[in-house]
C-alpha cells in the first residue's frame, strides 16, 4: 500500500476478509483516496455501517467506525451527526443493507437532508449469507432464493434517493476508479445528504450464479454496459434497458437538518 | 425561599428528571402512552442546547440514541409495547457494545397493538430477555410521579456507571397520573457521568478493564483517537474475534459489573413485612393498591406487609432471602399480568413460603379492595 | 513525456491473485505467474495507476523513484 495511505488503514488487521477480485476492496480503496485528497481531519471522521460484507470495510479503516445492526447504518448515523454536527458523517452500506432491511432509514435520512454521506456498495446480492437476490439484483438474475430467475423488479437507488429528498445523488462504477474518487470527493464536499450508488462487483456469489466467476468477466460486463448520464439522455428506454448509468444525477443546494436544527435552538432560545 | 410544588404528570416528570439528570439527547417515535416525553422533550431540549429528533421508526429511535451517546451525548428514548418491541435488537447493541442510553418503557395492554390507552405489567419478561443472546441489563419501575422524576435520574446514573442501557419501567397509570410534586433543587441532585478517558494516551482499547472493575472508561466519538466500536463479540481493542477464551471473558466482564454491583443497583421497600405473616411484593402503579390495602388490612389486625420491588432486573434475590428470617409463610404478587415476576419471585422463595399471584390483564387496575380479597383467601388456606 | 524511472511494486503477501491488474492493464504491462501478476512489459507503463486503485488487495503501488 502507497505509505501516504497507510494512516487511514487499520494495517494489522489487513488483509481484509474480501474474495479474491470482490469490489468492496476497490470501494473502501477509493474513499480512502478520497478522504486523503480533501484532506479531511481523520479524528473528526465517523464512518458507521450496518451488516454484510461491505459493513465490514470500517473495521479496517483507521477512523471513528461504528459496525451496527442489519440496515440500522443510518439510524445510528443520524444519531452522531445530530449530536455533534462538526463530525464528518460517512456510511458504507451494502445494497441489501440499505436498500431492504434498511430502506427506511434510507429514505427518511434523505428526506431530512441531513449531512451524511452514504456510500452504497451494490453488487446485487446478498454476499455474507451466501448469494441470496436482494432489492438490487436484475430481474431474472440468479441467486440461492431465486433459483429460477428473480422475478422482483430492482430499485434505482439513485432515484429513489432523490425522489426521497437526497440533494446530492451520483452512480459510480469499480471499473471506473478515477471517477469514483471524484464523485466520492463531490459527495463527502456536498453539505447534505449525499448518495454514491457504486455498481461492484461479487464474483464469488453474484458471479457464479449468473456465468460470470471471473472478477474480470464482472468488470467486462460493468465496462460494456456502463454509459454516461449525458449519453443516457440521448438513449431511448429500450437502448438504455440493462445499461449502467454513471455519472451525477442531480446536485441541489437545500438546508441542511443540523443547521435547521440550530435554528429550533436559537427559537426556543428566545432569539429569532 | 419557597417550595416550588408542582401538578405534574408521570411523563411530564420523566423529561423534568432526565432534564435533571443531564439527557442532552431525545430519539423517539409517537407511542401511547409514551408520547408526551417525546413532546416535552422537543419542547425543552433545544432551550437547554440539547437536540431532540423524531424518527422515522422505533428501531431507528433506538440506533440514533446509541450513536448520540457514542459522542457523549446522555442519550433517551420513550416508548410502549410494540415499540418496545421493535428496539430490542438495538438494545442488545447497547448491551455489547456497553453504550449508555436510557430506554422508558409506559406499559401498556398487550399482546400485540393490545389496549393501548390502558395499563398493563406484561413487559416484565420482556425487559429482562426481549432481546437475543445473554446480557446484562437494568430495569427500574417507578410507582408515583415524584418516584418517576427520581428513577429516571437514577436511570441514567445506573446507565452511566454501569455502561449498560437502563430500562425505567412504567405503566400507563403512573405516566398518565397527576401528582403535586415537590422537585428539589438541581444542586442536591447526585448525578453521574461515565467513566471518562483523557484522549492523551497515545493507544486506547476501548474495552480495556482498565480499573479492574469490569467498567472500561469511555472516549467520545470525535474526541481524538479514533476507535471501532461493533455488535460482533469483541476483545479488549474492539474488533471482532470468534476466540473462545475472548467470548467468555467478554460476557463475563458484561454479567460481573452488573451482578458484582448489586448491592448499588437493587433498591426495593419494605413495608410492615417484620411480623407480617403474608408480604405482597408488587411494583409501578400495583403498588399503590397493595400499599392501600396493606394499611386497611393491618387496621383489621391482618399481619400483612409488602415489599414493592422499585428494581425489577437484576431481582432482588437478597430481598426475598431476608423475608426466610421472619415469620411470613405467604408471598402473594399482585401484578398487572398473566404472575410474570411471579415464577421468578417462586424460584426464589425455593419452597419457602406458599407462593400465589394476584393478577390482572383486562386493562383495570388491581384495587385495594382485590388485594385485600386475595390476602383473605390467603389466609383462610393457612 | 521523457519521464519513465516508472516503478510498480506488487506485494505478494497482500495479491489475491484477482487478476483484474493484469486483465485490464490498459499497456499489457502485465503478465500471469500462477495467477500473480509480474510485470513483462515496463516500459509501456504509462503511470496511468488504474492497476493500483483497481487492486482490491492494496498490493500495487505504482510511481516514481520515491517507492521503497
Amino acid at each position: 500500500m502507497r505509505k501516504e495511505l497507510q494512516k487511514y488503514f487499520r494495517n494489522d488487521k489487513l488483509p481484509h476478509i474480501w474474495c479474491p477480485g470482490c469490489g468492496h476492496g476497490i470501494i473502501t480503496g477509493a474513499v480512502v483516496r478520497a478522504i486523503d485528497n480533501l484532506k479531511l481531519n481523520q479524528s473528526k471522521v465517523c464512518i458507521v455501517s450496518g451488516i454484510g460484507c461491505s459493513s465490514r470495510a470500517p473495521g479496517y479503516m483507521n477512523f471513528n467506525t461504528l459496525h451496527t445492526t442489519h440496515g440500522r447504518a443510518l439510524a445510528f448515523a443520524t444519531g452522531i451527526k445530530m449530536a455533534n454536527p462538526d463530525l464528518k458523517i460517512l456510511v458504507l452500506t451494502g445494497d441489501g443493507d440499505c436498500s431492504a432491511i434498511g430502506g427506511n432509514h434510507f429514505i427518511h435520512a434523505a428526506r431530512r437532508n441531513i449531512d451524511i454521506t452514504t456510500i452504497v456498495f451494490n453488487n446485487s446480492i446478498y454476499g455474507m449469507t451466501g448469494g441470496q437476490y436482494s432489492p438490487m439484483t436484475p430481474k431474472a438474475a440468479f441467486a440461492t432464493t431465486a433459483p429460477y430467475g428473480n422475478i422482483d423488479r430492482n430499485f434505482d437507488l439513485c432515484k429513489l434517493a432523490q425522489s426521497a429528498g437526497a440533494t446530492y445523488v451520483a452512480r459510480g462504477t469499480v471499473f471506473h476508479v478515477p471517477q469514483l474518487i471524484k464523485l466520492i470527493e463531490k459527495a463527502l464536499k456536498h453539505k447534505g445528504f449525499s448518495l454514491l450508488d457504486v455498481v461492484d462487483i461479487c464474483p464469488t456469489y453474484f458471479g457464479r450464479r449468473n456465468k460470470m466467476s471471473s472478477p474480470i468477466a464482472m468488470m467486462n460486463k460493468i465496462r460494456e454496459m456502463s454509459v454516461t448520464v449525458r449519453s443516457a439522455s440521448k438513449m431511448s428506454e429500450e437502448e438504455l434497458s440493462g445499461k449502467i448509468v454513471i455519472g451525477e444525477f442531480h446536485e441541489e443546494r437545500v438546508p441542511e437538518y443540523t443547521e435547521e436544527y440550530a435554528k429550533v435552538i436559537e427559537k426556543a432560545q428566545g432569539g429569532n | 425561599m419557597s417550595k416550588k410544588i408542582i401538578l405534574m404528570q408521570g411523563n411530564e416528570a420523566c423529561v423534568e428528571g432526565a432534564l435533571a439528570a443531564g439527557m442532552r439527547f431525545f430519539a423517539g417515535y409517537p407511542i401511547t402512552p409514551s408520547t408526551e416525553i417525546a413532546e416535552i422533550s422537543a419542547e425543552k431540549l433545544p432551550k437547554l442546547g440539547g437536540k431532540f429528533i423524531q424518527m422515522e421508526d422505533e428501531i431507528a429511535s433506538m440506533g440514533a440514541i446509541i450513536g448520540a451517546s457514542l459522542t457523549g451525548f446522555k442519550s433517551m428514548t420513550a416508548t410502549s409495547g410494540p415499540g418496545f418491541s421493535l428496539k430490542q435488537e438495538n438494545i442488545g447493541f447497547a448491551c455489547l457494545a456497553e453504550i449508555p442510553c436510557v430506554v422508558v418503557n409506559v406499559q401498556r395492554g398487550g399482546p400485540s397493538t393490545g389496549l393501548p390507552t390502558l395499563p398493563a405489567q406484561g413487559d416484565v419478561m420482556q425487559t429482562r430477555w426481549g432481546t437475543h443472546g445473554d446480557h446484562p441489563i437494568i430495569v427500574i419501575s417507578p410507582s408515583s410521579v415524584r418516584e418517576v422524576y427520581d428513577m429516571t435520574i437514577r436511570a441514567f446514573n445506573l446507565s452511566e456507571k454501569y455502561r449498560v442501557p437502563c430500562i425505567l419501567l412504567m405503566d400507563e397509570v403512573v405516566a398518565h397520573m397527576r401528582e403535586k410534586v415537590e422537585l428539589p433543587e438541581q444542586s442536591s441532585i447526585d448525578i453521574i457521568n461515565r467513566k471518562y478517558l483523557n484522549p492523551s494516551m497515545s493507544v486506547y482499547k476501548p474495552y480495556m478493564d482498565y480499573d479492574g472493575d469490569g467498567i472500561p472508561p469511555m472516549m467520545n466519538f470525535g474526541d481524538g483517537l479514533p476507535y471501532h466500536v461493533t455488535g460482533l463479540i469483541h476483545d479488549i481493542s474492539g474488533f471482532p474475534s470468534t476466540n473462545a477464551d475472548v467470548s467468555k471473558d467478554l460476557l463475563n466482564r458484561l454479567m460481573s459489573k452488573i451482578y458484582n454491583n448489586l448491592d448499588d443497583i437493587l433498591e426495593y421497600e419494605n413495608i410492615y413485612t417484620e411480623d407480617a405473616e403474608t408480604v405482597i411484593v408488587s411494583f409501578g402503579s400495583t403498588a399503590r393498591s397493595v400499599h392501600r390495602a396493606v394499611y386497611l388490612l393491618r387496621q383489621e389486625g391482618f399481619k400483612v406487609g409488602m415489599l414493592r420491588l422499585k428494581t425489577i432486573w437484576p431481582f432482588a434475590h437478597k430481598a426475598i432471602k431476608k423475608l426466610k428470617q421472619t415469620p411470613v409463610r405467604n408471598l402473594l404478587v399482585a401484578e398487572m399480568n398473566f404472575g410474570q415476576l411471579l415464577e421468578t419471585v417462586k424460584a426464589s422463595a425455593e419452597g419457602a413460603f406458599r407462593t400465589y399471584g394476584l393478577n390482572k390483564y383486562n386493562g383495570e387496575l388491581i384495587t385495594p379492595q382485590e388485594v385485600i380479597n386475595k390476602v383473605r383467601e390467603v389466609a383462610k388456606h393457612a | 513525456m521523457t519521464q519513465k524511472n516508472i516503478k510498480i511494486y506488487i506485494d505478494e503477501k497482500a495479491c489475491k491473485k484477482c487478476g483484474l491488474c493484469i486483465a485490464f492493464c490498459p499497456k499489457k504491462v502485465y503478465g500471469s505467474e500462477g495467477g500473480k501478476p509480474v510485470i513483462v512489459n515496463l516500459s509501456a507503463c504509462t503511470d496511468c495507476k488504474l492497476c493500483e486503485l483497481r487492486c482490491p488487495d492494496y498490493a500495487i503501488i505504482v510511481g516514481g523513484e520515491n517507492i521503497e
